[in-house]
């Protein structure tokens, strides 16, 4: 709220930050925008607003997680919480829930100051929290989960009957239909977060947070859940909104409060607000890195994706009918919002997850349910989560660099190690992959991250190879192992190798990439040219905004 | 059995809109339908077999009784301790421990108290040494966050060394008297099976009976379960899991020493080593009862048959092969029932991790 408009009414709730016209009629906006222009926030009322954080400052060691960031909730308002990756809306929303402490700045709750000191203070408050990860004890049943802690009892008896009727009670009021003697484990996810919200209902919750709610839904549970909180905020309950789909946002929500790097960028009313709009205030106008890249010489189609389907964790289709090639020579840039099917994507192209339909080859071979057999068809894999799957981190440098290959000639003979021939080309990657350390010797783990990404590529890059599948290869590396990063890429690109990036950084889509799929929803919506499209464009796509058809 | 379910559902096809509720008792009959089977097949099977041997029938009969005794305590000293999060490998060195400072408190105290006095000390201090055993391994693994399976093993190995060494040879105790109900007990095989005890026998039952009501229907059961399961859940609303996991592995130690003392309820005398791995056929007398109250109880009663058999097999010499195979089948149904039941048990999720609120 840096920029209120009129400082002699502080708790004026409604501060378009955008010089957006009210007159102006948007499309975009559906037909629900009538009702919720009726929804009006009576302003002209002293009453104080249900929340308002004054210039909240955390920060960790190294990093400003938020600076001076601001924020103001009503009763009955639905708050949209927007921000990239990094951005700092958790560590917000875990300050006002009292998980983390504050290092400057105020919180008032119905006008008063509070210190909320960690969950249970804010719980008694009225504040409560549905975290991503649900806090549910799954071989309980639905009324036990939820009376945890307040348990109705007499003389020190469980009185189930009484919590069972008090569930149903609640579960009727506000809509949110559950069974009360359900086992848990037994429902579906969208349930389990209903069960979550009357945890918070039981417990006389006035301010709701819900952290990335539709991020485990399917789209039919996240409508599901949409119609839950409008109903909610119609009974008076605030609600902030964490989210990364702009889509559930315009849907919503009634403001939106959107972060940048740790810092409050404005906050707007979501009516006369478009996704483009909102993109353009949570990526900024930050100018594009280019690495510097001699222009594509595609040769023959290395990876070919047909129609590919891949389950998740939850048996969920999370890649729905995939289609892509990747030529030689070229990097494919896949972007997309996390959670679209990325990891699954990538993980049934490199042999880790199995393929349930359609079908990805690598020149002309089919790849099976079998790493080390997709590895020899020349694949390397720089993966999304090093530290789980990229590396062993208690070995040493040299030992990590030959998972691949050490049981092989010249690293083996007849089953015995040769320890020079390891140690020659660990000294000779570490060399020429620039990885900072001590020695050969030292475990892995106790490297920074940028040079055990160094590792990684090193012992993916430094062998020629067909197909090279690089999954979010920067994420939490610092700048400089960034660009070296980048540049073994492109040279991966250049040697005639196809690269397949998967990232979460448009700048680094943009920076590294020779042409852009968009995966939205388990699917590759459009690919873009990056030098005719722009970041709002393919920002678009990936909230699913873009309708057109590929060009 | 399927024929058997049918049979006890009313029929489907006709008034077919009586059936939208069935009655308490047969939702509870479809539900256990097995353990129904289960029990009509053992006093069928009783009743056969004392037909054919009474005598021989009638000692294993109350065998299993008695030699299931300890296994019935140390096992739910296991599962309040696993339900609460905690393996509690060291039930074997608290029994012990227990059976020591059992021993010699009621053996130094019986000329000062009369026996029975003597008796009662004896039981408290075994309750008391055990529980404190139990609030040890607590500690370890709650403030040192220690490996539970180490900090368990440490109490065995202390207990062996520590009882050895302040054993005294030649001491004895009052014999721990059954208590009889005056004419039941003479009722045959139901008698001896039932009303012809050591006081820690008929304990042992209403221990499971208690845990039982109290696992499934009080505040302390619920919020115990949840913290086994999913700690930060009940963290984050409000229940103090480190201090109930406290008190619960207490409580356990207590349920310990309840089963170190029924050692020498039975044997009459303190004897080195005398738990004899009781404390590790708990721990499978807890899986094969899948950590319930009713299952342990089930299941230390068919590891107690199965002693008892043993015991009547070895006195009779009925075969040519030396004692000691006899003497083995317990720990070889040990190790069955862990290779097969151990597949599909199920342990409370968060067991052996440390616990740490955000």
């Amino acid at each position: 709220m840096a920029e209120v408009s009129d400082p002699s009414e502080p708790t004026e709730p409604i501060e378009p930050t955008e010089p957006i016209e009210s007159t102006e009629s948007i499309d975009s906006d559906g037909p629900d925008m009538a009702e919720k222009t009726a929804r009006s926030f009576d302003t002209s009322d002293s009453s104080p607003p249900l929340l308002e954080a004054k210039g909240l400052t955390k920060r960790f060691p190294g990093v400003v997680a938020n600076d001076s960031v601001d924020l103001t909730l009503h009763e009955g308002e639905i708050l949209g919480l927007l921000g990239e990756n990094g951005a700092g809306k958790s560590t917000l929303v875990k300050m006002l829930f009292g998980i983390h402490q504050p290092d400057e700045g105020e919180i008032y709750f119905r006008g008063e100051r509070v210190t909320n000191d960690g969950p249970g203070d804010a719980i008694a408050r009225g504040i409560a929290m549905v975290h991503q990860h649900f806090q549910l004890v799954p071989p309980l049943t639905v009324a036990e989960n939820i009376v945890l802690g307040a348990e109705p009892t007499s003389g020190g008896f469980f009185q189930r009957r009484a919590a069972e009727a008090r569930v149903k009670e609640i579960s009727e009021q506000y809509g949110l239909t559950v069974n009360p003697r359900d086992i848990v484990d037994d429902l579906p996810v969208g349930i389990q977060q209903r069960v979550e919200i009357l945890k918070a209902l039981y417990r006389g919750a006035r301010l709701l947070i819900l952290d990335e709610p539709t991020a485990v839904l399917t789209p039919q549970e996240t409508d599901e859940l949409l119609a839950i909180l409008r109903d909610l905020a119609a009974d008076g309950v605030g609600i902030i909104f964490i989210t990364h789909k702009l889509r559930e946002v315009l849907e919503v929500t009634d403001r939106v409060t959107v972060l940048r790097g740790g810092k409050g960028v404005g906050t707007s009313t979501t009516k006369g607000a478009t996704t483009a709009s909102l993109a353009e205030m949570m990526v900024g106008r930050s100018v594009v890195f280019r690495v510097e890249k001699p222009e594509a010489e595609t040769g023959d189609v290395v990876l070919r994706v047909q129609d590919l389907k891949v389950r998740d964790q939850r048996r969920q289709m999370a890649v729905d009918g995939a289609s892509l090639e990747v030529a030689a020579g070229e990097i494919l840039g896949v972007a997309g919002v996390e959670g679209n099917g990325q990891r699954e994507l990538v993980e049934a192209i490199t042999g880790i997850r199995p393929i349930v339909g359609g079908s990805a080859t690598v020149l002309d071979q089919r790849v099976v349910h079998k790493p080390r057999t997709v590895r020899d068809m020349g694949v390397a894999y720089i993966p999304e989560d090093r530290e789980r799957d990229g590396l062993v981190g208690t070995y040493s440098i040299a030992d990590n660099m030959v998972l691949a290959s050490y049981n092989r000639p010249p690293f083996a003979t007849r089953g015995v190690r040769d320890f020079d021939q390891v140690d020659d080309l660990a000294e000779r990657l570490v060399e020429e992959f620039d990885v900072r350390t001590p020695g050969i010797d030292v475990a892995v783990q106790t490297l920074s991250g940028g040079n055990k990404q160094k590792v990684i590529v090193a012992r993916e890059l430094s062998v020629p190879k067909a197909l090279v599948v690089a999954s979010q290869p920067t994420r939490g590396v610092d700048v400089g192992s960034i660009e070296f990063i980048h540049e073994q890429l492109v040279a991966a690109r250049d040697a005639g190798a196809a690269v397949l990036l998967v990232s979460a950084e448009l700048d680094e889509i943009f920076s590294l990439a020779d042409r852009i799929a968009v995966l939205y929803e388990g699917r590759i919506v459009t690919t873009l040219d990056p030098n005719t499209t722009t970041r709002e464009e393919v920002g678009l796509f990936m909230a699913g905004g873009g309708e057109r058809a590929p060009h | 059995m399927g024929r058997l379910v049918a049979t006890a559902t009313p029929d489907t096809d006709i008034g077919t809109t009586r059936r939208a509720e069935p009655s308490a008792m047969v939702r509870w009959a479809t539900r256990n339908w097995l353990t129904i089977l289960a029990i009509v097949a053992v006093i069928i099977g009783t009743y056969f077999a004392y037909q054919w041997d009474s005598r021989q029938t009638t000692a294993v009969a109350a065998g299993t009784i008695r030699q299931a005794t300890p296994l019935i305590l140390a096992g739910m000293c296991g599962l309040v301790g696993e339900r609460s999060g905690i393996i509690n490998i060291g039930i074997e060195g608290q029994m012990l421990l227990a059976a020591f400072c059992g021993f010699m408190v009621t053996s130094y105290s019986v000329d000062a108290l009369t026996s029975g006095p003597a008796l009662a000390a004896g039981i408290i201090a075994a309750m008391a040494v055990a529980a404190v055993a139990g609030l040890f391994l607590a500690w370890t693994a709650i403030r040192l966050k220690m490996d539970q399976i180490i900090a368990g093993t440490v109490i065995n190995i202390f207990a062996i060394g520590a009882t050895s060494f302040f054993f005294v040879q030649g001491r004895t105790m009052p014999k721990v008297p059954n208590w009889t109900v005056s004419s039941l007990e003479e009722i045959p095989l139901i008698g001896r099976l039932f009303f012809d005890h050591g006081p820690l026998t008929y304990a042992a039952f209403a221990v499971v009976a208690l845990f039982h009501v109290t696992m499934f229907h009080t505040r302390w059961g619920l919020r115990t379960r949840a913290i086994g399961e999913h700690p930060g859940a009940a963290d984050t609303v409000g229940v103090k899991v480190l201090r109930l996991r406290y008190v619960n592995l207490a409580i356990g130690g207590a349920l310990a020493g309840l089963a170190g003392f029924s050692l020498l309820q039975s044997a009459g005398v303190f004897n080195r080593g005398m738990t004899n791995g009781k404390g590790f056929i708990a721990l499978a007398v807890m899986i094969f009862g899948r950590w319930r109250p009713m299952g342990v109880l089930a299941a230390a009663l068919i590891f107690g048959f199965f002693n008892a058999m043993q015991s009547q097999l070895q006195f009779k010499q009925a075969f040519d092969i030396p004692p000691q195979f006899f003497g083995m089948i317990p720990f070889v149904l040990t190790i069955a029932v862990l290779a097969i039941a151990g597949v599909r048990a199920r342990p409370p999720a968060a067991v052996g991790q440390p616990f740490e609120s955000e």
